[in-house]
């Protein structure tokens, strides 16, 4: 029951973009993300935000590895734009940008409870990007230049 | 040679974390922060020593262009004016290179604060040489520190970026408190989403 309560789970739709799930509370993306990853696939994380310009600029390397034939990956998009601004900023850059990856919210603002339950070495910066494969994790906090450099950190775990 | 195979993985350990944030290690809590002499956005240079009756420095790594620093502009404002009296100094710096950021120029800068009314300090970190002493990896990003320059706090301001009235810990104004009573400050340490420290490529 208060796992039930926890997830506060709660579609928007838009007319034009796809349907994005919002998790207000930290507790329940990782309820529904980080522990609903299966063993056999490879999961590339990645927060940012429509505000954050080095996040922009590395996003079409992850919807490129996205797109890929690559078997067993899963990129998905984690954004931490605020709450009020998922109308006026997400949708309609989401719209002009098309992408194919799994993009979600993230608008639990109490940062400071959740981001050391991502990794303990995050500051808090973004681009910030979280490998996961089976029971092994990787992080880093950093900007992609190149998808190959993606590639080898997501190799690094496999 | 199995303690030395076990200090070596702690050596390369270390060495990860250390990258992962950029090789920037800086300040914890108890060390002594630098002083530096910064230029002000009225043309002067400014430095900690300064202020010499200050009871502590409220140092704030913030810019112009990051919709994080910009939402806290107005708690800053309010909070060195009702601390300076008090004796604790807020100090602002820009730690961003405005060829990587232009909204960060120092032209930029003084008409923000103009705009913003600030009551303190906007110093700009012209060549980049202060953030990494401090360890600073975003904006905002606050580090404060007792009349001795020995850090007590740093990390977020408070635990709502998106909505000042909903705030329910003021982390920056207790830790202020507790260090103006002479109390243990806690937590000494926080964190907050913010934008990286933009550095020219």
């Amino acid at each position: 029951m208060k796992n039930l309560i926890l997830v506060c789970v709660f579609f928007i739709s838009s007319n034009l973009s796809a349907q994005i799930i919002e998790y207000e509370t930290f507790e329940a993306f990782e309820q529904n993300v980080l522990n609903k990853t299966h063993d056999d696939q490879s999961y590339i994380i990645n927060f940012w935000a429509t505000w954050c310009k080095p996040c922009v600029k590395e996003l079409p390397l992850f919807e490129k590895l996205n797109n890929s034939d690559l078997d067993g990956i899963k990129v998905i998009l984690v954004s931490l734009d605020f709450k009020k601004q998922i109308e006026s900023k997400l949708y309609p850059f989401l719209d002009k940008n098309k992408l194919k990856t799994e993009v979600l919210v993230l608008t639990d603002g109490d940062y400071n409870s959740w981001i050391d339950r991502i990794d303990p070495s995050w500051s808090g910066a973004i681009p910030a990007t979280l490998f996961i494969k089976g029971d092994k994790r990787f992080f880093v906090e950093k900007e992609y230049h190149t998808v190959e450099e993606i590639y080898k950190d997501l190799n690094s775990i496999n | 040679m199995k303690q030395l195979l076990l200090m070596a993985m702690m050596l390369v350990s270390t060495f990860n974390y250390a990258s992962n944030i950029n090789g920037i290690t800086g300040y914890e809590p108890g060390d002594v922060a630098t002083d530096f002499s910064l230029k002000n956005i009225d043309g002067k240079m400014v430095s900690l020593a300064d202020f010499k009756d200050a009871k502590g420095y409220i140092v704030i790594f913030t810019c112009n262009h990051c919709p994080y620093a910009v939402m806290y502009e107005d708690r800053i404002v309010a909070l060195s004016k009702k601390y300076s009296t008090m004796g604790y100094q807020v100090v602002a710096i820009n730690p961003n290179d405005p060829a990587a950021a232009p909204d960060d120029s120092f032209e930029g800068m003084k008409v923000r604060a103009k705009e913003k009314g600030f009551n303190f300090p906007y110093l700009f970190d012209d060549g980049q040489k202060i953030y990494p002493q401090y360890g600073a990896t975003k904006t905002p990003h606050v580090f404060l520190l007792d009349s001795k320059r020995v850090v007590q706090y740093i990390g977020a301001i408070d635990d709502n970026v998106q909505d000042a009235d909903a705030v329910k810990v003021k982390y920056l104004e207790n830790a202020i408190i507790a260090l103006d009573k002479g109390q243990s400050i806690e937590p000494k340490v926080t964190k907050a989403v913010g934008c990286t420290i933009k550095v020219k490529k």
